[in-house]
């Protein structure tokens, strides 16, 4: 379908189509095709917080190039009347600002979307069955901004302006969210506002809407807040009394720290303006985990942000962790590997390497946040298990939920006090006459200990890896290792009593079950709608929040035939870990969904390949 | 034993026999030079008066970093990974900075796999006493060079070394540490004496002490041994300290001599024996180093101080109290903090 507007001087002259197609409301896709550097990421801020003030739910994802400026960069917004906000596969709008990508974009559009481009693009010469809305940005810009070297940047909200009058929105909504976004520049905002305003009078009076992408108020996003994965793992720390905070920049994780240090400087000084937090920046990861244990150790709740190539430094030193006992939380938020792989893009990668990371018989527990609810929530949890299990704790993030903005309802206040775990007092080794720091008192294999600083001669002890008695003394003999490795196994079972427990869905009838963790339940979400509807197909779903898993995994792949283990890697990670876990003749039902192409998985994807491997 | 009576035992300003300062029976070899120092660390803490519970002990991975278990058996120890011992000692200092700590380090774990993190530790000027037990070849994996060796040294194997030896000294200057020296673990007094005045200090003291290897690199062609020490050991000055607690009763003489009053107000007093010596000058410290060094001399005493320079925790502005044990009530802000910054995000 060739389609342009009645009203615009047809300098193209493409006929008229036959009638407007029936309006499609909140439930589309957008396109932002940029150049990082730019400038356009508050052009595109303003966009969906715009729909989002409109009551409709909205995500956004930036895929982004490893590059400070110039290289092509592509943002998408999906609203959503469902409240889907997986990835879309298909664009419905593209917004085509970079030249050298403009063609590759145009065709990949599907049939019946729409593009607006840089009417000197010509776009319309590649495709002859997308609705056309070139806009001549240069100009329009010029009007509005006579200091030129701003154009670069205003020149994006012009886009936001022809979008917002194609798609019916209101512009009181973006006024709205645009002068929050300038909240502290009011001359920024007045400029930006006018572009706004100019691209939308330029559509309002050259183009007739030839296409069904609509935006209606709605009231589900009242109450509701946006935010970024990283930022909720930031205030989860701050929350659960985090004192001593290290860490190596690295994309995606940077934004943990850097947000956290924001927030810590604001709420976590004192009256006497004195801090009561530490924050170093280290000289590599593995003096942030160096610290984060040996901070651990003194009894401070300590902490760390990285990715892939961090976690692979941390190797030795979570070993340590995991032999001498000594608490600290990990967040790793994944990304394509290695470090020059694709380090602005998503994955679930890290699984098995953090699972069994370090030399020797180790294993750690992760936390498996799906939300940036779930990032506020087990940055909490991650703390508390840390210092209950006496060990180093890993949250696994990835950059899809870290790097982009979320919809959410609003945190709760954590109001269970903090579990600072099994720590002896001087007053409590004057009542027990002797401390013994390996010994399990209690039958769930973990041990208490003493802090560095505790004023009872008893109190101390020292710290090695493994070869040490239950007194911590100095040792060799072949039953105090095996005493050891076995209670750490023991200790190990404990942690599957205390992790967060798998979300299960599950009517009783189907014989499908699905497994997935993390940002891949946005698809998998989405996926048994479509399997429902289109397929009649009714999955039941095991959302996994954490490893080890507990009896409900097992109890769920027992009550089903068939399993899809969904998740973003190429080797089924999280398939061979159920594997370890399962009885042998339960693994024979493990079927794999995988997507590993760097974007954040898709609904489709998942329900084609379902549909493939179930044989429909 | 028998019921004889005993006569009590002496005991320093905090009343503990210095007993309490012992740890387990060393496992090193007999001669080592490790176990000299381990003694001298018993001696200066008990005659400072340290109590052994506030106390860290930090190590990384060498015969060296095994001689925290064989003193001070009341504080708290930790032996870590290979190289790596400035890291933890970190996280655990600013965990808690009210507590004494000391790290042992050894030429391997310190200038070889640990250069990364010495360096960092020196740069951030943590306060805590830093000592490299330095004999210039890994003992516990038998002989080989480190990176403290000096060119032209021999093993017992024939081997020479022929890469330049790592000062840590200077480098150790050079970087930020505020109270850098070296002594000999055969050099009772001395190493007693910086020891003592490495108590008294506020900031990254490091102590390069050179202690031979009985096993690895006590033969002829070593310059790590005890001989060479005996032949080539050449003290920048004379060494003294009046700690805090006690009456100055030594006059000071001006010209010749350097007084340095420390954080704790004890009093460090150089005698100088070296014609270019000011060890409050960078600079001077290091090429007075590296000129000694080309002579084939082994400089010993403090190299430098700097009593002013803040250190890494008063950056930091860290409350007074261990981060490690703050209340609830100080480390969790308020639901209305949460509500707050909810409220802004919609």
């Amino acid at each position: 379908m060739a389609t342009t507007n009645a009203g615009a001087p047809s300098a193209q002259g493409e006929a008229e189509p036959a009638a407007p197609p029936k309006p499609l409301v909140n439930d589309f896709s957008i396109q932002i095709a940029t150049v990082n550097g730019s400038g356009s990421q508050s052009a595109n801020s303003i966009l969906l917080r715009s729909i989002f003030a409109m009551g409709v739910p909205v995500s956004g994802k930036n895929l982004f190039p490893s590059n400070i400026a110039g290289l092509p960069t592509w943002y998408t917004i999906r609203a959503s009347k469902y409240g889907y906000v997986a990835r879309k596969k298909d664009i419905d709008i593209l917004i085509a600002m970079n030249a050298e990508t403009s063609r590759e974009d145009m065709l990949s559009l599907h049939p019946g979307s729409v593009a607006i481009y840089e009417e000197s693009a010509n776009l319309r010469q590649f495709r002859d069955d997308v609705t056309c809305y070139p806009v001549p940005f240069d100009k329009i810009t010029a009007a509005v901004c006579p200091e030129a070297k701003l154009r670069k940047l205003v020149k994006n909200m012009i886009y936001v302006g022809v979008a917002a009058q194609l798609l019916s929105m209101d512009m009181k909504a973006v006024e709205a969210s645009l002068r929050k976004q300038f909240a502290k520049k009011q001359k920024a905002a007045d400029l930006n506002w006018a572009a706004v305003e100019a691209g939308f009078n330029y559509a309002a009076q050259n183009f007739t809407k030839n296409d069904p992408f609509m935006v209606e108020p709605m009231r589900a996003t009242e109450g509701k807040i946006i935010i970024d994965g990283n930022a909720a793992c930031a205030l989860g720390a701050m929350f659960a009394g985090v004192t001593v905070v290290t860490w190596y920049p690295i994309t995606p994780s940077s934004s943990v720290v850097e947000q956290l240090i924001d927030y810590l400087k604001k709420y976590r000084i004192e009256p006497d303006g004195k801090a009561n937090f530490a924050v170093v920046q280290a000289e590599d990861e593995l003096a942030a985990i160096g610290m984060v244990l040996g901070a651990g150790w003194a009894g401070a709740r300590s902490m760390t942000a990285t990715s892939g190539p961090g976690i692979s430094l941390m190797a030795e030193f979570t070993g340590l962790g995991y032999f001498a006992e000594l608490p600290g939380v990990i967040f790793d938020i994944q990304r394509v590997g290695p470090s020059t792989g694709l380090p602005t893009r998503t994955a679930q990668a890290d699984l098995l390497s953090i699972a069994v990371l370090s030399h020797g018989d180790t294993k750690h527990p992760m936390l498996l946040p799906a939300s940036v609810r779930e990032c506020f929530e087990f940055a909490g949890a991650a703390f508390d298990l840390a210092e209950q299990l006496q060990t180093p704790v890993f949250v696994l993030s990835d950059l899809d939920l870290g790097m982009n903005n979320w919809m959410s309802d609003p945190f709760d206040y954590p109001e269970k006090p903090l579990n600072r775990g099994k720590i002896l007092t001087a007053e409590d080794l004057k009542k027990l006459g002797e401390f013994a720091r390996y010994k399990d008192i209690d039958g769930d294999a973990i041990p208490y200990r003493t802090l560095p600083g505790t004023d009872h001669p008893k109190a101390s002890y020292f710290t090695r890896g493994s070869g040490h008695n239950e007194k911590a003394l100095y040792s060799e003999r072949p039953e105090d290792y095996q005493n050891l490795m076995e209670r750490l196994a023991r200790k190990f079972d404990t942690a599957r009593t205390l992790v967060p427990a798998p979300v299960v869905v599950q009517t009783g009838k189907s014989k499908v079950g699905l497994i997935a963790f993390g940002t891949s339940d946005f698809a998998v979400t989405e996926s048994r709608d479509q399997l429902k509807k289109e397929y009649g197909v009714e999955a039941d779903y095991l959302r996994l929040r954490a490893w080890p898993f507990n009896k409900d995994v097992r109890d769920f792949v027992a009550s089903h035939d068939r399993i899809y283990v969904v998740e973003q890697n190429r080797d089924a990670q999280m398939l061979s870990l159920l594997k370890l876990d399962l009885p042998a003749a339960e693994t024979i039902k493990l079927r794999s969904v995988r997507h590993f192409n760097g974007l954040p998985i898709d609904a489709r994807s998942v329900t084609d390949e379902i549909v493939l491997q179930e044989g429909i | 034993m028998a019921a004889t009576a005993t006569p009590t035992p002496k005991t320093n300003r905090i009343g503990l026999p210095v007993l309490e300062y012992r740890g387990s029976k060393t496992t090193l070899c007999a001669g080592c030079g490790h176990n000299a120092i381990s003694e001298r660390i018993i001696d200066a803490m008990y005659e400072m008066g340290v109590q052994p519970e506030h106390v860290m002990k930090l190590s990384g991975i060498g015969c060296s970093s095994k001689s925290p278990a064989y003193f001070m058996s009341r504080s708290h120890s930790f032996n870590s990974v290979h190289g790596r011992m400035p890291s933890v000692a970190t996280g655990a200092l600013l965990a808690n900075k009210t507590m004494l700590g000391i790290g042992v380090s050894g030429d391997g774990d310190s200038a070889s796999i640990g250069i990364g993190q010495f360096v960092h530790l020196m740069r951030r000027n943590l306060p805590m006493i830093y000592i490299i037990e330095d004999n210039g070849v890994y003992g516990l994996t038998k002989g080989q060079f480190s990176a403290t060796a000096d060119i032209g040294s021999k093993l017992k194997t024939g081997v020479v070394n022929d890469l330049p030896a790592i000062d840590t000294c200077s480098l150790a200057i050079q970087l930020g540490a505020t109270f850098v020296g070296r002594s000999f673990s055969g050099d009772k007094k001395q190493l007693l004496t910086m020891l003592k005045a490495a108590i008294a200090h506020n900031g990254t003291v490091m102590l390069d002490v050179i202690s031979p290897c009985v096993t690895f690199n006590d033969h002829e062609g070593s310059t790590r041994s005890y001989k060479y020490m005996q032949d080539h050991e050449e003290p920048i000055s004379e060494v003294g300290f009046i700690p805090s607690f006690e009456e100055i009763d030594v006059e000071y003489e001006a010209g010749s001599s350097f007084d340095v009053t420390m954080h704790d107000g004890s009093h460090l007093r150089l005698r100088k024996l070296h014609e270019d010596y000011n060890p409050t000058d960078r600079a001077v410290a290091v090429r007075t180093l590296m000129e000694a060094h080309d002579k084939g001399e082994i400089l010993t005493g403090v190299f430098y101080i700097d009593t002013q320079k803040p250190t890494f925790t008063d950056l930091l502005n860290l409350v007074d109290e261990p981060l490690a044990t703050l209340p609830q009530e100080r480390t969790r802000p308020s639901k209305q903090v949460l509500d707050d910054i909810m409220a802004r995000m919609k």
